[in-house]
């Protein structure tokens, strides 16, 4: 097994290379710092633009493959370069990391959960009302795009606290300021916090995992070797938890990896639209700032973020199969 | 297993008036069974006769769609309708069951020492460890080599032997009553066969249990059974001691049974086939016997009332011994114990003509033929690693109007032998000589030309004939290929229906409007509709059931005689090779170890792999079963992804072991090469010391 995922390693490490690289050059010939430079005013001179935009390893009028090379070797000394106002990329990366991690980390977790809890269940139960119910929910859920979902989450939260006259769930940044108390306070505080953005995260791949895990599901129902289980003396239902579940969720492993990054894409939105000061707001504003450094330092995240979770499912199905690990 | 006869005690296991149905279709109709303790009782029929879900009725282990009646009563304890809370004590602890396919019955992603210490810690109150060393010893009764290390193995690193193997160890891990065995062999090799019958024997032994062995295979069930009940559309229709069934069968389709069943020595005369075709599961019934419209006694009462199970006027007492019949005819069959042939219709078959045979022309010639498959490793960057040797030097010879029989297990090449031969191009290594003609030197035209002279049919015909054309096309199809008018392949199309004993006005159905068998006569239909020279034929006949078996096999014996064929046919079955060939080639390991005529390989078999093959079938006919001697090979076929110094079998030789070291240095240093048993004799064997 030890080789098997060394292998993979190996595997992911390249593609990382690969997507860094395109990213950056997407990114460096894409975006216009140049023109960011030139919109100031006073208007600088164009020698002062140039010098500017150098000092910064922005300029344009460098190869992109050069850029990518001074950044590269920033990177590897650990300093991912400047941001458009000239503050290290370092520390806003320090700062915004853990809140996204903290969203992205709970919501996907509690997605494919609750997605392959509810998937087996439904598949256990085909065609009662219940599976039928949630047949329905998770078709609404599919169909609404995450920001709407954030949107409405929210709404209802200040529908909440203006029924109530104070704020039930908190709706605006991931902690309160300035609160005073224990750890106990703060870890609850926190979790509150929590609760509105990983819902609109975690709804989604609910809704996604538990069609695909109550298919996978269904086609182990009528397994021989769960008659086997069955024929041994164990009933039923710990014959499916024992013997069925876990071949059913070995096909959504490698769903798990590909879903992440559609779920990155929807925590920009709910980081915005919650006032999560994260890695998605920073990537829609350094956009809009022709920022190519922290453009480029979110593209290293997500790219990182998504092969880690290539690379876990990998894992995960190995440690779940074992006739995948000798090949 | 010749147990005493039982005591007449109160039967350990009651089935009574079980019926089953799907949906309202009915699959078991009323089935009563008594099983007494430590007896095994074989249950035997056709597919869709309503066995398996007999035996699945009895542990309530059908799917939710089932509706179970009548009753099952364990110790005088009713099963039928338990809490499952209740029945899962029964499960598995009383009652435990083996499975037909030990791949899928084992959970694939636990280790097989884990499941089967799973069985003994759900009914037994031990540790993790005891149930671990519990489940040691159960791998090392059933002859699983060094249990401990097997303990820790997947499902799918063991061999299907060893997976059955696992299995009857799981079933007997808590000494149960009663052990259910459902078609334990059917997805085995012959030899691998021998091996797990003997398991299962040790295994209840070793349990005292009763066994209920369900098979199709009349010859498995002759070995095995104490007593015997036949299945026919959900009912038992005859029901007896193992001998006396076979000797003196009252119901007019255990005759049939038996007489369509080719025997591995030859013997037994011609194949008698039952007209028709087995119902399927769930097929209505009319209100009189189900076997009527089949039957070649039916009278006018058959056709009113299906006639009970019972014992004849002669029969005295009704103990567990005792004969019954459901059948009005049953007394007169009871009377005048007549023949299968007496009572069935006997097709004439032609006699070939009989030339001798360096008379006639070379069809097919094969020498030395090796065929090897990479293998490889790694994802990103493949790389080799090594060779699968599927074919390792086959030599075959078939002459016109003649049948080859190719024999071996699964694994030993048969299929890549055929394939190659088929591919009408340059072998890898070795030659080939189609008809006359060197395949390494055809251009495209020879190739066509030849392609039409040579013809396969396959072991599936459900899936080798297209679901959505109509026969008469699927028959014209190979003729418009060869560029055949339209109106002259329309005109064909009847001629080979009636060929194959279909009727013409048929040609504008669909495969699967027909039954198996006459789907299986439209893949040979189809094959003959280029007139072909040589039919290579690949299991025609595994997938059928007996009664519908003979027909075909008889079928095939008609037309070689008729159109003068030469058949190359593939077949892990001996004896139904033993029927139908005129000469025999034994593949062990991707070589030819013997070949020779029909009656010198398989009545003198001189290679010690023929002589276990042939020793590993099971008769029909439990008094001679009983007699044999047994002959049984050590292990599993070694994989051919390594070649080997010497000769390949020697591993698993019976004769090897005898040797004296000076011989044995020679069996692994020297392949054998086939030579003749005397010269000008038509009987080689590659083995140093044959006999």
């Amino acid at each position: 097994m030890t080789r098997y995922l060394a292998g993979r390693l190996g595997y992911y490490a390249a593609l990382l290379t690969a997507a860094v690289f395109l990213s950056y050059a997407l990114t460096g010939t894409a975006l216009g710092p140049r023109a960011y430079f030139e919109a100031k005013q006073p208007r600088p001179s164009a020698a002062a633009v140039d010098r500017q935009l150098t000092a910064l390893n922005l300029n344009d009028r460098t190869p992109v493959v050069e850029r990518f090379g001074t950044w590269a070797n920033g990177l590897l000394h650990g300093d991912l370069g400047r941001t458009i106002h000239g503050t290290a990329v370092n520390e806003e990366f320090g700062r915004r990391i853990w809140v996204s991690l903290r969203l992205l980390l709970v919501g996907s977790l509690l997605g494919m959960l609750l997605g392959v809890a509810a998937g087996a269940w439904s598949a256990v139960r085909q065609y009662r009302l219940s599976d039928r119910a949630l047949t329905v929910l998770s078709f609404v859920l599919l169909s609404t795009p995450v920001f709407l979902l954030a949107l409405l989450l929210k709404n209802g939260a200040i529908a909440a606290k203006n029924a109530a006259g104070h704020e039930v769930i908190p709706f605006t940044g991931y902690e309160t300021p300035n609160l005073a108390g224990g750890i106990g306070t703060h870890l609850a505080d926190w979790a509150l916090h929590l609760l509105l953005p990983t819902l609109s995260l975690a709804l989604g791949g609910l809704a996604t995992y538990s069609r695909y895990q109550r298919a996978t599901m269904l086609d182990v129902l009528g397994a021989d070797y769960l008659r086997t289980a069955e024929a041994k003396g164990l009933t039923r239902g710990r014959a499916l938890l024992k013997h069925g579940l876990r071949t059913a969720v070995i096909p959504m492993t490698t769903m798990f990896a590909y879903a992440f990054l559609g779920l990155f894409t929807g925590a920009a939105f709910t980081e915005t639209i919650f006032g999560w000061h994260g890695m998605g707001e920073w990537f829609i504003q350094a956009v809009n700032e022709q920022d190519v450094n922290s453009v480029a330092a979110v593209n290293l995240f997500a790219a990182v973020v998504v092969l880690a979770a290539g690379f876990l499912a990998d894992a995960l199905h190995a440690a779940l199969d074992p006739r995948v690990r000798t090949a | 297993m010749t147990t005493p006869p039982p005591t007449p005690t109160a039967p350990l296991l009651t089935v009574r008036g079980l019926t089953v149905d799907f949906d309202g279709h009915p699959a078991v109709r009323g089935v009563d069974l008594d099983l007494h303790r430590g007896e095994t009782l074989g249950l035997v029929g056709e597919s869709g006769s309503g066995k398996s879900v007999t035996a699945l009725a009895v542990l309530g282990l059908l799917p939710a769609t089932a509706r179970t009646g009548g009753s099952v009563r364990l110790d005088g304890r009713e099963l039928l309708g338990l809490p499952a809370r209740q029945l899962a004590t029964v499960r598995g602890r009383r009652i435990a069951m083996v499975f037909q396919d030990p791949l899928s019955a084992f959970t694939p992603v636990h280790r097989i020492g884990d499941q089967i210490a799973e069985a003994v810690r759900i009914h037994q109150d031990v540790g993790r460890a005891a149930a671990r060393r519990r489940a040691a010893d159960l791998l090392d009764l059933v002859g699983i080599p060094d249990p401990a290390r097997a303990l820790d193995a997947f499902p799918h690193e063991f061999s299907g032997g060893m997976r059955q193997r696992a299995m009857i160890a799981m079933a007997v891990a808590n000494e149960p009553d009663v052990l259910l065995a459902d078609e334990p062999t059917t997805a085995l090799d012959v030899t691998i066969q021998a091996q797990v019958l003997d398991v299962l024997r040790t295994a209840r032994r070793e349990s005292g249990a009763a066994l209920v062995l369900v098979s199709h295979d009349l010859g498995v069930i002759a070995g095995s059974a104490d007593r015997v009940a036949v299945m026919y559309a959900g009912r038992i229709v005859e029901t007896a001691p193992v001998d006396e069934l076979f000797a003196a069968p009252r119901h007019p389709y255990t005759l049939g049974l038996i007489g369509a069943v080719p025997r591995p020595d030859g013997r037994g005369g011609p194949l008698v086939p039952i007209p028709g075709r087995p119902p399927a599961a769930g097929e209505p019934a009319g209100p009189g016997c189900a076997f009527a419209d089949r039957c070649p006694l039916v009278e006018d009462r058959c056709r009113t009332a299906e006639p009970p199970l019972t014992g004849t006027d002669a029969d005295i007492g009704s103990g567990p011994g005792e004969h019954r019949a459901a059948c009005v005819r049953a007394d007169h069959l009871a009377a005048t114990r007549p023949a299968p042939a007496e009572v069935y219709p006997v097709p004439a078959l032609p006699a070939a003509v009989p030339r001798p045979r360096a008379a006639r022309d070379s069809v097919l010639t094969v020498r030395g033929l090796t065929r090897s498959f990479p293998r490889h490793r790694g994802g990103l960057l493949r790389r080799r690693a090594g060779e699968v040797h599927a074919v390792d030097g086959v030599d075959l010879d078939v002459r016109q109007g003649e049948t080859l029989g190719l024999v071996g297990e699964s694994g030993s090449g048969k299929s890549t032998t055929l394939y190659e031969i088929l591919r009408l191009a340059a072998p890898q290594g070795g030659r080939i000589e189609l008809l006359g003609q060197d395949t390494a030197t055809l251009d495209r035209a020879a190739v066509r030309r030849l392609r039409s002279r040579v013809q396969i049919v396959f072991q599936d015909p459900a899936a080798s004939l297209d679901p959505r054309m109509p026969v008469g096309d699927v028959l014209a199809e190979p003729l418009l290929a060869q560029r055949t008018p339209k109106a002259e392949a329309r005109r064909r199309v009847p001629e080979l229906l009636r060929q194959v004993g279909l009727d013409p006005a048929h040609a504008d159905r669909y495969p699967h409007e027909f039954s198996g068998g006459q789907r299986q006569r439209i893949s040979i239909a189809r094959a003959l509709a280029v007139r072909p020279d040589l039919l290579v034929l690949d299991e025609p006949v595994s997938a059928l059931d007996v009664s519908v078996q003979a027909g075909v096999l008889n079928l095939l014996q008609q037309l070689k005689a008729e159109l003068g064929l030469a058949y190359l046919f593939v077949s892990h079955d001996l004896a139904v090779v033993r029927h139908l060939a005129d000469r025999v080639a034994v593949m062990y390991l991707g070589r030819t170890v013997e070949s020779g005529t029909a009656a010198r390989v398989l009545d003198r078999p001189r290679h010690p792999y023929t002589r276990a093959l042939l020793a590993a079938v099971p008769l029909p006919d439990p008094p001679a079963e009983r007699a044999r001697p047994r002959l049984l090979l050590a292990g599993d076929p070694p994989s051919p992804a390594e070649r080997h110094l010497g000769c390949p079998f020697r591993t698993r030789c019976p004769v090897h072991p005898t040797l004296t070291p000076d011989r044995r240095t020679r069996c692994a240093t020297e392949t054998p090469p086939a030579l003749p048993a005397a010269p000008g004799v038509d009987h080689t064997a590659a083995c140093h010391y044959p006999d």
